[in-house]
């Protein structure tokens, strides 16, 4: 006997699938897209615009460059810059050396444990500097209370939260566990593999974590000020009280800064994805 | 693709390393990844590893690489325990499935990449990067970035840089998984001449049966951690060691039959039934239903109205055509004709008939819905012709 099977219950003809047209899709949401992005620009551009125009006023009720011009020549300022850059330089120093290895290490070997690792570098984000200055005082040594390169130390663990997370963003972009076997089996030790093959293809989350340590280091007040420190965010306040014009000039030059460099890092970031894509299109040619 | 030809491949006279994995076994959780596998490589031999996700081929590939720690037993590279012997120190080359070349360098600083750790002159580097660049048909990509390169020439790289260190053993974690048909063919026969030529011990995992029967001296077929059966590839699909062996390497048709006499009762035909060499004669009952296994070569087609069956698919595979035919039960076998045969068109009733004198039988593993076992070959749904024809 032979089995009689309908053709269409075993293969069902296939419902063409429609998608909506991008057009479509765009105009529903693009109204509030704008309104949304106006509002912020407003929120942020109407602050920056007040300090600058209140920067380059006279008491006369004019407008001069002044306060931009004598920033160097300030008292106190040469010194409270080069502070902060040295402090920087150290903290970054500090920072990736410490968080590198590490999150490389946990990538690698207990990928379980990042969560555990996100709830830990959130730490110094949910405890105020103040009880942490506070903390460190009591047990430092004496030494290390002497030098102004504590302010390193203690910026390290400020910074954590956000060195973590760039390295963090950084290594999931790149097929580690592959790369770190392929340089390994070709002879590659540890030291030479995190140098040669980890690092380069890690410039972007370096990048990212560098530049907001010294984003970092430069807008620090309470902890230098608890120390006793004159860095440039001191230096600010103090000198506020003397000339406020250049006060506020300080911190929009420090401002337009750091903004500077991170335009420079989406830059870098833009060209990677480009070039993600041409590998895209490369590979399925 | 420039291929490489036998004579283009430098001989090499020194040949790879006898490697012997011995009694490994390595537990994952529950999960028992290798269970007592043993398995020794003779030099210059390329073995391929076989089996379904899990089976733990890639393991077992990896604890030879020295990047996977084992529960116990021993790695053995020319009788030198390697066991506890860091990766980095064990001279063996490695293609990874994934794209593994380092994108911050060039094709060329990706293949002289080993040299360099291994201290190699700088001159002396460039130059044998150029020559491996050059076997693998990539000279003029030299200075490209993994990123401009497609992925059958990033592989081409890959294996260049793998080779570059002359290591005593190469190891292909499914190296051609990521590539398109065309370019994998390609690929393998090219990956089959160099390792030929330079005499390199190989292992090479891949679920794809097809890449190992056509690459390898021997495969290896796994299953949860164990062997089994390890043999040439023509010895694996002519005599299969277990129906799991005869299911998984190459297509093969379960039909219900009932053991009647020692023998087996089966499309109208009592045949004997086979025992494969080496394994215990196992007796059945008389009246025991068996799933019969039977390749698409063994069975044949003919038309006859009011036949046991009717033709649902037809296949043309080059040298046959591979019908698909619905039995009585609902049992779909496939069965490959000659093209010169008379061909039975889609719709037709038909007879199918055994052609083999013993056949391989397995316990009743399933209701009768069985149908033909492939991990290789896919049949194609019917056109609207067919489905119209019958």
């Amino acid at each position: 006997m032979v089995t009689v099977v309908e053709f269409d219950a075993i293969f069902p003809q296939e419902q063409p699938l429609r998608r909506p047209a991008i057009t479509d899709r765009l105009r529903g949401v693009a109204w509030w897209r704008g309104v949304v992005l106006v509002l912020t620009g407003v929120f942020f551009l109407v602050p920056i615009y007040a300090a600058f125009r209140f920067a380059i006023g006279t008491v006369t009720g004019g407008l001069s460059d002044s306060a931009f011009t004598s920033i160097p020549h300030q008292q106190g300022f040469g010194d409270a810059f080069s502070l902060s850059a040295r402090l920087a330089l150290v903290t970054t120093i500090i920072t990736l050396g410490l968080m590198v290895p590490t999150t490389v290490f946990v990538h690698l070997r207990f990928p379980g444990l990042r969560r555990v690792f996100d709830g830990i570098t959130i730490i110094p984000i949910v405890i105020p500097p103040v009880v942490l200055i506070v903390g460190v005082l009591q047990v430092m040594p004496t030494f290390l209370k002497s030098t102004p390169y504590l302010l390193a130390l203690e910026y390290s663990v400020l910074a954590m939260p956000f060195v973590y997370r760039s390295l963090d963003a950084g290594l999931r972009a790149i097929d580690l566990k592959t790369l770190v076997e392929a340089s390994r089996s070709l002879g590659g030790r540890w030291a030479s593999t995190l140098w040669r093959v980890v690092v380069p293809n890690l410039r972007t989350g370096l990048l990212s974590a560098t530049v907001l340590t010294v984003a970092l280091v430069l807008g620090e007040y309470t902890m230098a000020s608890l120390d006793s420190y004159q860095t440039v965010p001191v230096w600010i306040v103090f000198f506020d009280s003397q000339n406020a014009h250049v006060s506020v000039a300080v911190s929009l030059v420090a401002l337009m800064g750091t903004w500077v460099i991170l335009l420079l890092i989406s830059s870098f970031d833009l060209r990677r994805i480009r070039r993600s894509t041409l590998l895209r299109k490369d590979t399925t040619a | 693709m420039t291929m490489t030809t036998r004579s283009d491949v430098p001989e090499r006279t020194n040949v790879g390393a006898t490697v012997v994995l011995e009694q490994l076994r390595r537990r994952f959780g529950a999960t028992q990844a290798l269970d007592g596998f043993s398995i020794t490589l003779a030099p210059g031999e390329l073995v391929a590893l076989l089996g379904p996700s899990g089976c733990g081929k890639t393991t077992a590939l990896r604890v030879l690489a020295g990047f996977e720690t084992i529960d116990s037993g021993r790695v053995l590279l020319d009788g030198v325990d390697q066991t506890r012997i860091p990766a980095q120190k064990r001279d063996m080359g490695m293609v990874f499935q994934s794209y593994s070349l380092f994108p911050n360098m060039t094709a060329r600083d990706n293949v002289a990449f080993g040299l360099r750790m291994r201290k190699v002159a700088a001159a002396r580097r460039s130059e044998r990067a150029s020559e491996l660049l050059e076997l693998v048909g990539l000279e003029g990509q030299a200075d490209k970035y993994p990123h401009q390169m497609s992925g059958g020439q990033q592989q081409r790289v890959a294996l260049a840089r793998a080779l570059a260190i002359e290591p005593r053993v190469l190891l292909l974690d499914e190296p051609l998984s990521a590539l398109d048909a065309k370019v994998r063919v390609q690929l393998r026969e090219q990956i089959r001449v160099l390792q030929t030529r330079l005499k390199i011990t190989t292992l090479f995992v891949t679920h794809d049966q097809e890449e190992a029967l056509s690459m390898a001296d021997r495969v290896c077929v796994m299953r949860a951690g164990r062997i089994e059966q390890i043999d040439t590839p023509s010895v694996l699909y002519a005599a299969p060691a277990t129906p799991f062996v005869a299911e998984f390497v190459g297509t093969m048709n379960r039909i219900p039959g009932t053991i009647s006499d020692g023998r087996v009762s089966l499309l109208g035909t009592t045949v004997d039934v086979r025992t494969p060499a080496g394994a215990a004669d196992q007796h059945r009952a008389t009246g025991t239903p068996v799933d019969v296994l039977v390749r698409p070569e063994g069975l044949q087609v003919t038309a006859q109205p009011g036949g046991h069956g009717i033709v649902m698919t037809t296949t043309f595979l080059g040298s046959v055509t591979r019908l698909g035919v619905l039995l009585d039960e609902d049992v779909m076998v496939y069965v490959d004709q000659p093209n010169s045969a008379v061909q039975v068109p889609v719709g037709s009733a038909a007879e199918v008939t055994l052609t083999e004198r013993d056949v391989m039988v397995a316990d009743r593993t399933s209701p009768a819905l069985s149908s033909a076992s492939d991990s290789g070959v896919s049949e194609p749904a019917p056109t609207q012709q067919q489905k119209a024809s019958s």
